[in-house]
């Protein structure tokens, strides 16, 4: 569905050049749903702008729904649908007219639009709300009704950007069953970016993480989990013990990536559960108090620290990322 | 092609009916014109060497309505801007349609917006006021309105789609439009009686200016003088290159 092939974008200002994307390479295989994972500031509404003709590369290429992106990218119109990270319903507009005027955008007839639209309508739980101005609609509503806007010509592409950013945790989870059922029962390929871990690793089947305009790690969520080595225990203890736990802790098999904060102690161990045992005898034999411990299987956010050497939510406080 | 600028008419017309009040407040000032600067007018004409012909009536009338031309048109780019804003033009962006079509259908929505005030104007200065003009010469200044807004409402969506933000939109507005205005002579004619060499000069170069011209000779009944033939080539030209500048920017990508 995607083959993109070194797709780049410069923004180049007066004052200052920003490499938002520096040579991406992307397979989107039919039916997938992958996600598109990466701090503020990465370049993934940068990459999903020029894969939806929004934006020219500033070098690369790319097929996307059978068309070439350079080439021919009404035919890529035509053929994808696209979700703004922001949306794209006018607030002074009915549900129903910004639902009707988008199908014949697209070439349908009015009834046919018409038609569409009432399916979409029901399917995303926007029944009802035909006859409101947009700008009454709730959070969720409004997304919903954004995302039907990107579907009124049942494309087989569709690219969502940041779906659930700024929704409330219910609104998040109706809105993931929508957007599986869309890959499941109607075979469309969806691609989506997104900030949040749970989402990607709930979510998508296939995950590109990337990170400062560079795709940084790739692979379905467990076998990026995988290639983080091992468990991540915390040990909480008495503050002048920190340093001989440590020590202790750095003797396990397999330790490693040991850290100590003022009174705790974490590593990471190939298995967490056999670890803590003798972890415990070897405290306890130093007479080192324990006074909490932890041990946590790895994360995305564990993937994303181990290729890029910094956490995805303390990356989310770049200052200044959009 | 042609489907899509319909649709894309059809669009902002449906959004416009919705708040009808908008056309009835872009006239407003003109109306405001006509009741406290028309009596005045009719007294400096009368008393003024180096008029152009015509009463009172006939040398205002047709410039508010130019003023409407220019003036209501140039803020059609704050609804591009809002559209923008709201992610509305970047999701009529990736839809089939024309980029093309995106601005035609806008732009010949401003005109239809714009001859409804114009018509309500005449008619209000024919039936308050008195004006006396031929019809053919009335039809005729409306269809330069027409073009005038086609041209205006143009340059100000290339105009909003270049600088994209809402900050620097109006003072760049105002700093164009207020010369533009006195340089066209609305209220006063800048004939070469009345204007210093140098302003007429000035106003010579102005393309609307020689708009105001012509339409104040329509309004006279007065169709084989120069003004009127100079006055709608200019305006051609001008609209089609301003029709163009629009045509350009929105295919630019970030338009
Ligand atoms: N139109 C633009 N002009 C200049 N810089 C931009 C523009 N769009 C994005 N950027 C910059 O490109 C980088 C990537 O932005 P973006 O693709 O929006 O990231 P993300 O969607 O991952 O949060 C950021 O540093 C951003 O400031
Ligand atoms: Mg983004």
């Amino acid at each position: 569905m995607i083959e993109a092939r070194g797709l780049a974008r410069t923004f180049k200002s007066r004052s200052r050049t920003v490499e938002a994307v520096r040579g991406v390479d992307i397979d989107v295989a039919a039916g997938e749903l992958v996600g598109f994972l990466g701090p503020n500031g990465a370049g993934k509404t940068t990459t999903l702008r020029m894969l939806t003709t929004l934006l020219r590369p500033s070098a690369g290429s790319a097929t996307v729904a059978g068309r070439d992106l350079l080439t021919d990218s009404l035919g890529v119109r035509r053929q994808i649908g696209y979700v703004a990270q922001g949306g794209g319903s006018a607030p002074e507009c009915r549900v129903v007219e910004e639902i009707e005027i988008q199908g014949r955008f697209y070439g349908l007839s009015k009834a046919e639009s018409i038609r569409r639209g009432r399916a979409l309508a029901e399917h995303l739980d926007l029944d009802g709300l035909e006859q409101r101005l947009v700008r009454t609609l709730s959070g969720g509503q409004k997304r919903r009704l954004d995302i039907a806007l990107g579907l009124i010509h049942s494309p087989r592409l569709v690219f969502l950007d940041e779906p659930t950013s700024g929704l409330d945790p219910q609104s998040r989870a109706n809105l993931w069953q929508h957007i599986r059922s869309l890959r499941d029962e109607h075979g469309v390929t969806v691609f989506l970016t997104t900030h949040y871990l749970d989402e990607a690793d709930a979510l998508c089947d296939r995950v590109l993480v990337i990170d400062d305009g560079t795709i940084v790690a790739a692979g379905s969520p467990d076998e990026l989990k995988s290639t983080v080595s091992g468990d991540g225990v915390t040990v909480g203890v008495p503050a002048e013990s920190t340093v001989d736990a440590a020590e202790i802790a750095g003797h396990l098999p397999g330790a490693h990536e040991v850290s100590t904060t003022e009174d705790t102690v974490s590593f990471r161990v190939p298995r967490g559960d056999t670890a803590l045992p003798e972890l415990l005898r070897a405290l306890e034999a130093k007479g080192i108090a324990m006074t909490s411990i932890q041990v946590q299987r790895p994360s995305l956010d564990d993937v994303f620290l181990t290729v890029t050497g910094r956490s995805l939510r303390d990356a989310q406080e770049v200052p200044g990322a959009a | 092609m042609l489907r899509e600028t319909w649709l894309v008419f059809r669009r902002h017309t449906a959004v416009s009916l919705r708040s009808p009040a908008w056309v009835i407040i872009g006239i407003i000032q003109p109306v405001l014109y006509l009741v406290l600067f028309g009596p005045l007018m009719e007294k400096i004409v009368a008393n003024t060497p180096g008029f152009p012909p015509g009463d009172a009536w006939q040398i205002l009338t047709p410039g508010l309505l130019v003023q409407l031309g220019l003036f209501g048109s140039m803020f059609a780019g704050f609804a591009l801007l809002a559209d923008i804003s709201t992610g509305v033009l970047e999701r009529m962006r990736v839809t089939p349609v024309r980029r093309l079509a995106l601005l035609l259908g806008r732009v010949l929505h401003d005109m239809v917006q714009l001859l409804v005030q114009a018509v309500l104007l005449v008619v209000l200065a024919a039936l308050v006021f008195g004006l006396r003009a031929p019809l053919a010469g009335v039809a005729l200044c409306l269809v330069m309105v027409a073009l005038l807004g086609i041209c205006l409402s143009s340059c100000s969506y290339a105009v909003a789609a270049i600088l994209r933000s809402e900050e620097t939109f109006p003072p760049v507005l105002t700093s164009v439009s207020v010369p533009l205005l006195l340089l066209t002579g609305i209220l006063v004619p800048i004939t070469m009686d009345l204007a210093p060499r140098w302003l007429y000069v000035l106003s010579r170069i102005n393309p609307f200016a020689h708009v105001m011209d012509a339409e104040r000779a329509a309004f006279r009944g007065e169709y084989s003088v120069d003004a009127l033939l100079t006055g709608s080539v200019v305006l051609c030209v001008v609209t089609v290159l301003a029709v163009w500048w629009g045509a350009r920017t929105f295919h630019r990508e970030n338009a």
